[in-house]
């Protein structure tokens, strides 16, 4: 590895590695080792397929490549087999032997593990056939499948860094900042601030400027920063070293969740692989222009996402957001103007160099522009990262991408924008998902998580679980958000427990409203949101909880009962076997009793029972 | 936060007060220096909060305040074997406090203890970035995807099986040895 002292050099590094990816007559084998893969074994599998290929004398004649995460984690491990592009999912050891002898060595599919399409039953050989993908467009995370995120020269070879020396060489900071803000960009990390009026102001105000990534991603449910900064860090680096130049900002600090090792280390390995090659840290291609990047830790805590919170923690201080009177891209981390973006937002940055404003601000809708990265889970079929135009809706992601809801139930909703969202009903299921459509209904964008209810997902019970969630993790120190969600779990907790009572609904809108209007920071404000448009789209189901002490979901344990259903059970006894309190009785092929007195409702029985004859009462 | 130290981590403290040396003293510092004692003890005891603000010349109460902002410190001594059960959305929507109740009355224990024989120690967490394979637990490094309620015990004897076959070989290879 030598530093690139010009521009020059780095074309031909590119050139030279792209040309490798293309020329190369070498089967390219990716195995996804992405977080969910990873779980379900991927190294395993890794070790299998290096020994077979070994035995097989094929290790110089097939490349392989440990990929980031490919989205359809719901099937994984996943393998892609190039250049034809041939799907595996949900691998296994045993099933490598049959991989490397027939597909590798002679060409020939390996019928039983190919793909079946659980919606249409059909057998799906491609990858760009699969359902799953073949809907999305995906301009950010597409590259995540082809590249290994430990090696900067895979970046090199589908065009990485031609965005930064277009940036350093061929335009002013002010023309990015234009491009950027031609684009329509918007940031993706809650809020949907125009990233380019963003630029443009921190660009304007003096001092010592600070480019700062946040990937603290603290919405539960949502995953997408995590496998960016996994599967494609170069991605976001590159991002921030165009937002750099584009302010001039010579330090630059990225605040990751300490939940997140593997993100860390990857990313730090990009760090360390830029720096060798000179396009980070002093004179940057020869240029003249310094830039280097931290990265930091986050501590853990939901709130350190917020701007100020997240500025105060990389001081070392609690972090605790302060009223932006004054914005932080004039005064922010060390009282000097910083730039705070979220990590897709930066992932954006180098496609809108490379391919242009105009390309960007084709896709998407007239106030949301390019696509966005929706972590897809809960009760649907296919869960996974699924990136879509802005726009597309909701029924294409939940049902054509997804696949519909798990084992045929009906859809109740989809709570979008994570704790500061709101819970969307089956009637906006045509709205196309963009910043604005979601905040009419009374959601919003968020981090782009998208959970999926289903008639067994009890909506008092969510709005309980939102909110002891952001009381847990209010920082405490302004009354309104402090108190205010703590008498609102107390009401919704309440209710939950069947001790509801005629006017709790009025006392939580009340509530909610103080909370919203008085809180100091965004946390409070947008915490009554899960809430509000629950009770809005849901009353009944508060007031069955209230008035007739019952939790149809059969979520909330005080509310509702085990049954077997004398009918439908068959006598297999399988429930019976796995009680831990044994309190299951009956012969053998004949109808069970369960002792409802004694029942603790670990839900045991119900998962085992083949012929759904436990039913919720 | 007043259990007695162990030797091992009273050793480990003394290789802390070398390791603090490469920090600057400096208040931003803070963070990243509790996240070394914390992978060197797993837990933070009230012996190295005092060691750290002493070191940074802060009042200890101070660094107590950042410690406790911060899910990720613990001021308990994990167990061997840490259970991490996720209750982010996506978990929680497909019943993940369920699979922490039966985590909870197999260990005999509730979120946030440690069992008696320090093997044993479960924390709910909020989304550890596996969503789709929810709902999920954590034992040790490892991730357990689509976790039902009646796996929990497997997994559990699992471990135990696999304590009861390392003491064995331990004992089969000491008895080859005299
Ligand atoms: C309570 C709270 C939590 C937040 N958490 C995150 C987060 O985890 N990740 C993130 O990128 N933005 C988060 N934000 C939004 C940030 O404050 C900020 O707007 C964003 O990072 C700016 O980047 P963007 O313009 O690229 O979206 C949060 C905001 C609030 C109020
Ligand atoms: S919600 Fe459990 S892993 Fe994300």
């Amino acid at each position: 590895m030598t530093t690139l002292e010009n521009r020059e050099a780095l074309r031909s590094i590119r050139s030279s590695f792209e040309a490798r990816l293309r020329d190369s007559k070498k089967k390219l084998i990716s195995l996804c080792a992405g977080s969910g893969c990873g779980a379900y074994g991927t190294a395993k599998v890794y070790d299998t397929l290096m020994e077979q290929l070994a035995e097989h004398n094929l290790e110089n004649e097939v490349e392989v490549k440990l990929s980031g995460c490919h989205g359809f984690c719901e099937k994984g491990p996943i393998m892609v087999i190039h250049p034809e592009g041939i799907f595996y999912p949900q691998l296994k050891e045993k099933h490598i032997p049959d991989i490397v002898e027939n597909t590798i060595k002679n060409g020939d599919l390996v019928k039983k593990l190919i793909f079946k399409d659980p919606a249409t039953k059909k057998k799906i050989t491609y990858e760009k056939d699969v359902p799953f993908y073949k809907l999305q467009q995906r301009v950010i995370f597409g590259n995540n499948g082809i590249i290994d995120p430990t090696r900067i020269e895979d970046y090199f070879s589908v065009g990485g860094y031609a965005a930064l020396e277009k940036a350093l060489f061929d335009m002013s900071p002010k023309e990015i900042i234009d491009e950027v803000k031609k684009s329509g960009l918007r940031g993706r990390g809650g809020g949907g601030f125009p990233a380019g009026r963003k630029w443009e102001t921190c660009a304007k105000h003096h001092g010592d400027r600070y480019v700062i990534c946040n990937a603290d991603e603290g919405d539960p449910g949502a995953y997408m920063d995590r496998s960016l900064l996994e599967g494609n860090p170069h991605s976001v680096l590159e991002g921030m070293i165009v937002g750099a130049i584009a302010v001039g900002s010579n330090e630059g600090y990225v605040y990751v969740r300490h939940e997140y090792p593997l993100a860390v280390t990857n990313f730090s390995q990009a760090l360390e692989s830029a720096r060798k090659y000179g396009l980070l840290g002093k004179n940057i291609l020869g240029t003249g222009f310094d830039f280097d990047i931290h990265i930091s830790r986050g501590g853990g805590a939901f709130v350190c996402g917020e701007s100020t919170a997240l500025m105060a923690s990389l001081e070392g201080k609690p972090g605790r957001p302060r009223a932006k009177y004054i914005h932080t891209v004039e005064k922010g981390f060390r009282n000097n103007p910083s730039m705070l973006n979220n990590v897709e937002t930066w992932a954006n940055v180098p496609v809108i160099i490379n391919k242009g404003s105009e390309w960007y601000a084709s896709i998407g809708t007239e106030g949301s522009k390019g696509t966005k990265i929706f972590s897809l889970v809960g009760k649907v079929m296919n869960t996974g990262l699924v990136e879509v135009p802005m726009g597309t809706t909701l029924r294409t992601i939940i049902f054509d991408i997804g696949g519909g809801i798990l084992k045929k139930k009906k859809f109740k909703a989809v709570q979008t924008g994570g704790p500061s969202g709101g819970c969307i009903p089956e009637e906006f299921l045509d709205l196309g998902v963009d910043f604005d459509e979601l905040t009419k209904v009374g959601s919003m964008m968020g981090s782009g998580g998208m959970i999926v209810m289903d008639q067994d997902t009890c909506m008092v019970d969510v709005a309980r679980y939102f909110i002891e969630f952001l009381q847990d993790e209010s920082c405490g120190q302004c009354n309104p958000c402090r108190e205010g969600l703590k008498q609102m779990l107390d009401v919704l907790t309440r209710i939950c427990h069947g001790h509801g009572r005629e006017g709790d609904l009025e006392l939580l809108e009340e509530l909610s409203d103080m909370v919203a209007n008085a809180s100091l920071c965004g946390l409070g404000t947008s915490a009554p949101n899960p809430v509000m448009s629950n009770i809005r789209y849901f009353r009944e189901e508060y007031e069955t909880h209230i008035r007739d002490k019952k939790c149809p979901a059969g979520v909330c344990k005080p509310l509702f009962f085990y049954e077997i259903d004398q009918e439908l059970c068959t006598g297999c006894t399988l429930c019976a076997k796995r009680c831990p309190e044994e309190i299951i009785s009956g012969e053998q092929k004949a109808p069970h009793q369960l002792e409802q007195d004694k029942c603790i409702k670990c839900g045991i029985c119900y998962e085992a029972c083949m012929f759904d004859a436990v039913v919720v009462k | 936060m007043n259990q007695e130290l162990t030797t091992e981590e009273k050793a480990a403290l003394k290789s802390i007060a070398k390791n603090l040396e490469t920090f600057n003293k400096q208040r931003g510092n803070l963070i990243p220096i509790l996240q070394m004692v914390q992978e060197h003890l797993a837990y933070l005891p009230s012996e190295a909060l005092r060691m750290v603000a002493e070191y940074l010349e802060i009042n200890a109460c101070e660094v107590y305040g950042v410690a406790t902002f911060y899910n990720q410190f613990r001021f308990h001594p994990p167990g061997k074997h840490p259970v991490k059960v996720c209750l982010g959305t996506a978990c929680h929507v497909r019943a993940g406090d369920i699979i922490l109740e039966n985590f909870e009355r197999k260990l005999g224990i509730e979120d946030g203890e440690t069992t008696a024989d320090r093997e044993f120690s479960i924390e709910r967490v909020a989304c550890v970035g596996c969503c789709a394979l929810a709902p999920v637990a954590i034992i040790g490094e490892t991730v357990h995807g689509h976790m039902a309620p009646s796996k929990v015990e497997g997994l559990l004897m699992r471990i135990e099986i696999e304590k009861d076959i390392a003491k064995r070989e331990k004992e089969k290879s000491e008895s080859e040895q005299t």
